[in-house]
Order: C-alpha cells, then sequence, then structure tokens
C-alpha cells in the first residue's frame, strides 16, 4: 500500500515545522568552499545521502546500485544512505541539522527548500564553480566516469535550480502534472478526446458523468460510485490554472500575488463543479489513481511519477484486482484555458550539497552529486516511473530511446501509461514552467491548494461561496500561511529590515559614547601615570 | 569617570535587553516573527504550562447531545456530528499550521466506535488524553478511501466517565463483510500463523518495512498472517506505534511459522487495514 495520507500531512506539518525552526538555528557561518586542486585519494571520506523512493523498492536498489558503483569507482569514498519518503521529512531534519553543523553531505531536495536552507551562511554549497572546474566540474578530465557536460544538463531543469543568480543545485529527475483519461467512458459518454484537454471540455464531461440511471447509479459506470474529476495536488492546480491565466502567484522577489479576481473566479468554478459531486480532491476523497482503476473517475491529476498506480493494468496499485475495470487509458497535459499556448508545471528532485570544513569532504559530495547525473543512474531511475532523465545525454542514449520504444511491451517495465507519461514531458519541455523561489515559497505553494481544499469542503457541507466567502477566506488562509509576512523576501536576497528601531539607535549611541568615555578615561590614565 | 561608563554600560545593557526583546511592530520581517515562535524548550514548555493549568477555559462547551452510534452511522458524509466515546488508542501528536493535532480512537459502552481524525489539541491536552477518559467532539463525518471518521474538529471537551474496552474477537469475520461492521474498533485476531512475505530481493521474510519492502528502520512494518487457510497482510503504523514500541519491537521478532494473538484497531483503506497495536503471547 502507498503511504497513508499521514505522509502529505506530515510533509506539511514537517515542512512549517521547519520553516518556524529556521529562524532559531542561528548562522554558524563557514567558510566559503573553494575547489582543491586536486582529489586527495588517500584519504578516507565517508558521505551520508539523504535520498527519497516514492515507496518504491526499484527505485532503493538503484540508489544502492550507484552507491556500489560509485565506491568501487571512488575506493576512498563510502556512501551512507538515508532513505525517506517524503521530502517534508528530509526538509526538516536538514533545518534541524543546520544548527549542530550535522547536515548530510548530499541530499535530494528541492529548490524552495534550499531556499531555506540558505539562510544560514555557506550551508549550501554554490556549484557554479564545481560545475565549470575543468578536472573535476561536469565531464571534467579527471572524473572517473563518463558524466554529461553542462550543455548536455537539460537547459529549462538546470536553471530551476539557480537561486537568486546562482547554481545550488543539480536536477536529479522532472516529472510534470498529467491528466490521466479513461477514454473508454469519455466515448461512452459521446464526447471525442481531444489532443490537448481544454477546461471546459473537462468540466462539461464530468457534468454529464453525473448522470444516473433509474436504480440510482452513475449511468456511465452502472455504479454507486462516480468522482469524474480528481485533482491529486490542488496546490498544483491552482498555480497551473492561474499560469495560464497569465493571472499573479508572486514576483520573482516574494511578492505574493494570489489573493487575485482570476483567483476568485477560479474559485467560484472550483464550488460550482464541487457542488455537484463532479470534482473532488486527494485530501477529501483519496488517491485518484483509486477510483480511475475502479471506473469511478474519468479525468485524475497525478504527477507524471504516479504512472505506475493509474489505468487498468497498473502494476501497482492499492485496490484489489476484483475492483480494476477494463478501459482505455489516455495520458494527456493538464487541461489549458488556451491549448495554443499551453503551460505544464516542471516538478521533480534535485540534489544538492552542504558545506563541510574539509573541502575534500566537498569534493567527494560533489562527485558523488555529479555521479547520480551520469546515464547509469539516470536512464534506470527514469525507467522506474513517468520521469524524465534530466540530461539530453540520458534521453538521447540508445539504452532509453530503446526503453520508449518498446511503450506497451508489458504491463511493468515498458508499461504504456508510464511511458505515456515521459514522453508528455519529453515533448514538452519547451513549456514547462516553474514558480519562483524564495524564502516562504513553500508556505505560498500551500496556501495555493488551500483554497482549493477549503471551497471544496465548504459547498460539499451546504454552505455558499460567494465575494463575501471569499473575502473571509482570503484573511484566513494569509493569517494561516503568514503570507502578509513573507512580502519582500527575495530569491536568497537580504530583505529590507526598515529603519532602525529606536531602541536599537539608542543602543548604539549608548556604546559610542562609551567607548568614547573608555578611550577619554584610557587617555586621562596615562596622561596621570605619566605625570608619576 | 568610572561611574559615567559604569552607568553608559548599564545602559546599554538595558537598551540591549528592550531591543531584543521583540517589541512586534508592522515592519518585523517574517522570519523574526518565525524565530520568535521556535523558543527554547524551557520557555516552550511553560507556555504549555500555562494552557494546562487552567484546563476548563481552553475546553469548550458543546451544549448538543453526543448523537448514538446508529445515527451517526446514518448520517451522511460532509454534516455536522457530535460524538462521544472513551478513548482507546490515540496517535502521536504533531504541529501543523501553529496548532497540535491528534488522531484518536474512541469507543462507547454500546459498541459504537470513532476515529477522531486531527483532533486540535495542546501537546498538553494530548498527554491529559490517557486511555479511558471520556470526550465528546462536534465535527465533520467523513469518509476517506472507505475509513468513516469525523474530521475538521470544531471543539472538543473532557467529561465524565471511563471506559476501557475489552478488545472483540473479529478473526471469524476476516474475509467477510461483515467486517466492516467493526471499523475503528479495537479488535482481536486469534491463532494467526506468521507467512512468508517478500522483500525487496524477492525472499522470504516475516516483516519487510513500507508494503513492497522499500523502506528502513522506522517505517511501517508489513507482515503477513494465515488463518482457516486465508492470508491476510497487517500492519504496524509506526506513527500509531514507532520503533520504540513494544510492538514494533516484536514484530521483528517474528519468525515465520509463529502462531500468535494479535491486537489492534481495525482502520480501513480500500478495505480492511489493521493496524496492529499489541502481539499476545499464544
Amino acid at each position: 500500500m502507498r503511504p497513508f495520507r499521514k505522509t502529505a500531512v506530515f510533509a506539511a506539518a514537517c515542512i512549517l515545522a521547519g520553516t518556524l525552526l529556521t529562524g532559531c538555528h542561528g548562522s554558524k557561518g563557514r567558510a566559503e568552499f573553494a575547489v582543491p586542486e586536486q582529489l586527495d585519494e588517500s584519504q578516507k571520506i565517508e558521505l551520508s545521502f539523504w535520498a527519497k523512493n516514492d515507496t518504491n523498492k526499484t527505485q532503493t536498489k538503484i540508489y544502492e546500485k550507484a552507491i556500489s558503483d560509485f565506491e568501487l569507482l571512488y575506493p576512498n569514498i563510502d556512501v551512507n544512505m538515508r532513505l525517506y519518503t517524503d521530502y517534508g521529512k528530509i526538509y526538516n531534519d536538514v533545518i534541524t541539522n543546520i544548527s549542530t553543523n550535522t547536515t548530510p553531505n548530499v541530499c535530494i531536495t528541492y529548490p524552495d527548500h534550499i531556499a531555506t536552507y540558505m539562510t544560514g551562511d555557506n550551508v549550501v554549497v554554490p556549484l557554479d564553480s564545481l560545475i565549470g572546474d575543468a578536472k573535476y566540474g561536469l565531464a571534467g578530465s579527471e572524473l572517473k566516469f563518463d558524466g554529461p557536460s553542462k550543455d548536455e544538463v537539460v537547459p529549462q531543469f538546470l536553471s530551476e535550480c539557480s537561486i537568486g543568480g546562482t547554481t545550488y543545485a543539480l536536477p536529479y529527475m522532472r516529472s510534470t502534472e498529467a491528466c490521466y483519461v479513461n477514454k473508454t467512458f469519455v466515448e461512452k459518454l459521446g464526447y471525442e478526446l481531444p489532443d490537448v484537454l481544454t477546461w471546459d471540455f473537462v468540466w462539461e464531461v464530468s457534468e454529464a458523468a453525473m448522470a444516473k440511471d433509474a436504480d440510482g447509479n452513475f449511468a456511465v459506470n452502472g455504479q454507486k460510485v462516480m468522482i469524474p474529476f480528481i485533482d491529486k495536488s490542488t496546490d498544483n492546480m491552482m498555480i497551473q490554472m492561474l499560469k495560464e491565466r497569465d493571472a499573479g502567484y508572486s514576483t520573482d522577489e516574494g511578492e505574493v500575488l494570489l489573493f487575485n479576481d482570476t483567483t476568485r473566479e477560479i474559485l467560484k468554478t472550483v464550488a460550482e463543479h464541487a457542488k455537484t459531486g463532479a470534482f473532488s480532491t486527494f485530501k477529501i476523497s483519496s488517491y485518484p489513481a483509486n477510483f480511475l482503476d475502479a471506473g469511478q473517475c474519468i479525468f485524475a491529476i497525478d504527477s507524471t511519477a504516479g504512472a505506475t498506480w493509474m489505468g487498468s493494468h497498473a502494476p501497482l496499485s492499492d485496490i484489489s484486482k476484483d475492483k480494476f475495470v477494463e478501459f482505455e487509458t489516455e495520458v494527456k497535459m493538464f487541461p489549458q484555458y488556451d491549448p495554443a499556448n499551453p503551460r505544464m508545471i516542471s516538478q521533480g528532485p534535485s540534489v544538492c550539497i552542504f558545506n563541510k570544513e574539509d573541502p575534500q569532504v566537498v569534493l567527494a559530495s560533489w562527485l558523488f552529486a555529479q555521479y547520480l547525473i551520469s546515464n547509469d543512474v539516470q536512464i534506470a531511475y527514469a525507467q522506474t516511473e513517468g520521469y524524465v532523465p534530466v540530461t539530453t545525454k540520458a534521453m538521447e542514449a540508445e539504452a532509453y530511446q530503446d526503453y520508449l520504444s518498446r511503450m506497451g511491451e508489458d504491463n511493468d517495465l515498458h508499461y504504456d501509461v508510464k511511458i505515456k507519461a515521459s514522453k508528455l514531458l519529453i515533448d514538452n519541455v519547451q513549456h514547462t514552467f516553474v514558480t519562483p523561489v524564495f524564502n516562504g515559497s513553500t508556505s505560498l505553494r500551500d496556501a495555493a491548494g488551500q483554497l482549493i481544499e477549503d471551497v471544496t469542503k465548504s459547498v460539499r457541507r451546504k454552505k455558499t461561496v460567494d465575494d463575501a466567502y471569499l473575502d473571509a477566506l482570503f484573511d484566513d488562509v494569509t493569517a494561516l500561511y503568514r503570507l502578509d509576512q513573507t512580502t519582500g523576501m527575495g530569491s536568497g536576497s537580504k530583505e529590507d529590515m526598515g529603519p532602525l528601531p529606536t531602541a536599537s539607535k539608542a543602543l548604539i549611541a549608548t556604546l559610542v559614547v562609551t567607548w568614547i568615555l573608555i578611550g577619554i578615561y584610557y587617555v586621562m590614565m596615562k596622561q596621570k601615570s605619566a605625570k608619576k | 569617570m568610572k561611574k559615567a561608563i559604569v552607568i553608559m554600560l548599564t545602559g546599554a545593557m538595558m537598551l540591549a535587553a528592550v531591543a531584543c526583546g521583540g517589541g512586534s511592530s508592522n515592519s518585523t520581517p517574517a522570519q523574526e516573527s518565525k524565530t520568535e515562535e521556535a523558543k527554547p524548550a524551557e520557555e516552550t514548555q511553560e507556555t504549555v504550562e500555562s494552557t494546562v493549568e487552567e484546563p476548563e477555559q481552553t475546553e469548550p462547551n458543546i451544549s448538543e447531545d453526543a448523537m448514538n452510534f446508529e445515527d451517526y452511522m446514518a448520517a451522511a458524509t460532509d454534516t455536522e456530528v457530535v460524538v462521544q466515546g472513551s478513548i482507546q488508542g490515540k496517535q502521536n501528536y504533531f504541529v501543523k499550521d501553529d496548532q497540535g493535532k491528534a488522531s484518536i480512537y474512541l469507543q462507547d459502552q454500546n459498541g459504537g466506535a470513532y476515529f477522531i481524525y486531527e483532533l486540535p489539541c495542546t501537546e498538553k491536552e494530548y498527554e491529559l488524553m490517557e486511555i479511558g477518559k471520556t470526550i465528546k467532539v462536534k465535527g465533520y463525518k467523513s469518509e476517506w478511501s472507505g475509513e468513516i471518521e469525523v474530521i475538521d474538529i470544531e471543539t472538543w471537551m473532557f467529561v465524565d466517565g471511563d471506559y476501557i474496552a475489552e478488545a472483540e474477537d473479529v478473526t471469524a469475520l476476516l474475509g467477510t463483510d461483515d467486517l466492516a461492521a467493526k471499523m475503528n474498533k479495537k479488535v482481536l485476531f486469534k491463532g494467526m500463523k506468521v507467512e512468508p512475505i517478500k522483500d525487496k530481493d524477492n525472499n522470504d521474510v516475516a516483516f519487510i518495512y513500507n508494503y513492497d519492502g522499500s523502506g528502513t528502520e522506522g517505517d511501517d512494518l508489513y507482515f503477513n498472517v494465515s488463518v482457516n487457510g486465508q492470508t491476510y497482510t497487517f500492519t504496524v503504523e509506526s506513527y500509531l506505534c514507532g520503533p520504540d514500541s513494544d510492538i514494533y519491537k516484536a514484530v521483528k521478532d517474528f519468525h515465520i511459522g509463529d502462531v500468535i494473538d494479535l491486537e489492534g484497531f481495525l482502520y480501513w483503506y480500500n478495505g480492511p487495514n489493521p493496524h496492529i497495536t499489541a502481539v499476545l503471547a499464544q
């Protein structure tokens, strides 16, 4: 079974706790890292690597193989892996360990989280000088493995790891949000599935699917349960919808623009369809895959990294085999307002390295991080889900192309839904976008999802969603996520603290006067002793 | 002169104290505000204590009578409900959105069982929720993957009465639809034989971390047990019973072929998903 929803809840709790702890870790500054001239292979180095898997044993095994292969190449370096099943826990543990200087050496993470790690001085190693190093940089001359050059890392993915113009991570895997569609039911309802889903189409088909027969069963599936449209990640849903409408979310500097008229319009539409039961969310109902596979959902939106759970023949599932129904699954881009100008959110883990006293340790960390984007690791890991490798070197490799070409040969490694999901992102990299990263961007993301969750719950509980309701909701969510306090916390930049408080000014003045008095006293004492 | 310096230094110290005191103003940046919340343990403890000293003040009065279990089960999802029961099990406490939360298994003396999801409470209130104590809860009935529960708790309060339920033997109901009627109850499974389960390397073992063996120490434990020729997968929820709990340690000592009695709560996730809390000697 997949991790119980506690994962999502705990992740949110951890993120919040971590955010709160961030402020008190202090800035135990380290010296800035400088790339050593040479890797000292006589020095025994032990690295800790904190990784995340999607509760997927193949991913665990790939990490283990990557470590053993790397240790064979660099016998003086040992890598100890600590596995997590959600990013929130990693984030929380990193924050806790910053204060004690016991961060891991290498860590799978998100740029949003790195922005918070960076509130300490030189905690996260900037990678630009390492990337460009002739010996140990990407495709460097002294590497013992065939890694990608900088040009071979997909530029969009690499740029996502840049905070305030500095690269703080390497992309590790990329995914996007996809709409997994029960094509059989769409056609049964008398519709033809378009190449690009539009919001109008999805809402119309979803409402049509609510029709019931004389026995009270839903006509389209003959069952008592049908939720035509379920979204796993409502934060991504709101972000996507706003981006498609070119509406505000936040500025690059961290100014919150979420609470605008387009957001209101979106929420009213969501309310309209939640009221009829045509729309629900993961938090309210459960995993979209459970409903899709049982023929109880038509449009299931989830990450491409969840593709192996989707469809009639999904290799992974939480529902019993007897509940599966047979249907044709299509994998489509997230619904669009303007299909001629599609937008797709880019997501997926990155890998950062933490600064340590010994530059040799940091260099070893960098080598391992770099090894994770070599073809062996990239191709193997990308095949575990609907992920996409982050390098063109891996994407164009014969082994990966062969994998893609064998789509549908079996319902395991070559499961068609999974490979369709990967192809969706590969074919649309140029349409991807990311949201600005700043200290507080995680809270804003949570708030965006909370708006949809609250509106959906409210209409299910017979409450009216109108402008007065939305005014109050905006205020509540602003307060809950402290969004009135995140303004201006730009990408890694030091925020304007405003004028000094009066007490501080007085303190400084007093100290200055005190030092002057000490100086006068010292001179007087000197003169006195000289006279003696 | 010495006096003047001492006076100035004293003044500086006083001003330093004032400046560091966190006098709030609208211009306080978020990071400072968050720092203020992450107080040292001692201060946090004080805050908790002060909340606890006045439990009556924090306990809202729920004027409505609690529903009986039949009415609760008959109520539609997304309707407001008031239920009452005695605490049989509680999941660990965590803080989310500045609010402490805990999930609780309740049971009444008439056979009603309730799962209370994310009950808002302070850490001290959580400690006061001893097994057997009775609470009344007002929230919304919900269903998540088949699990019927009370969520979005508006208010709750301690009420008089203590009750610790005996675990009900539901072994004979395994594999039948009738088991659903026991959802959220403290239950007992007798004479269960530990069966092999595949780890991530496809070896037969007595238990695995995570449902597919992908996990490590601290993750949920999964193990197979059989009775009457049928095999079932049971779970030790790390959230309910962590690595330091007796049950977590006991499962790690399981051997294929062991015959055991198991106690736990009948959680539901797309079907029965018992969360085992104790292994009893056979």
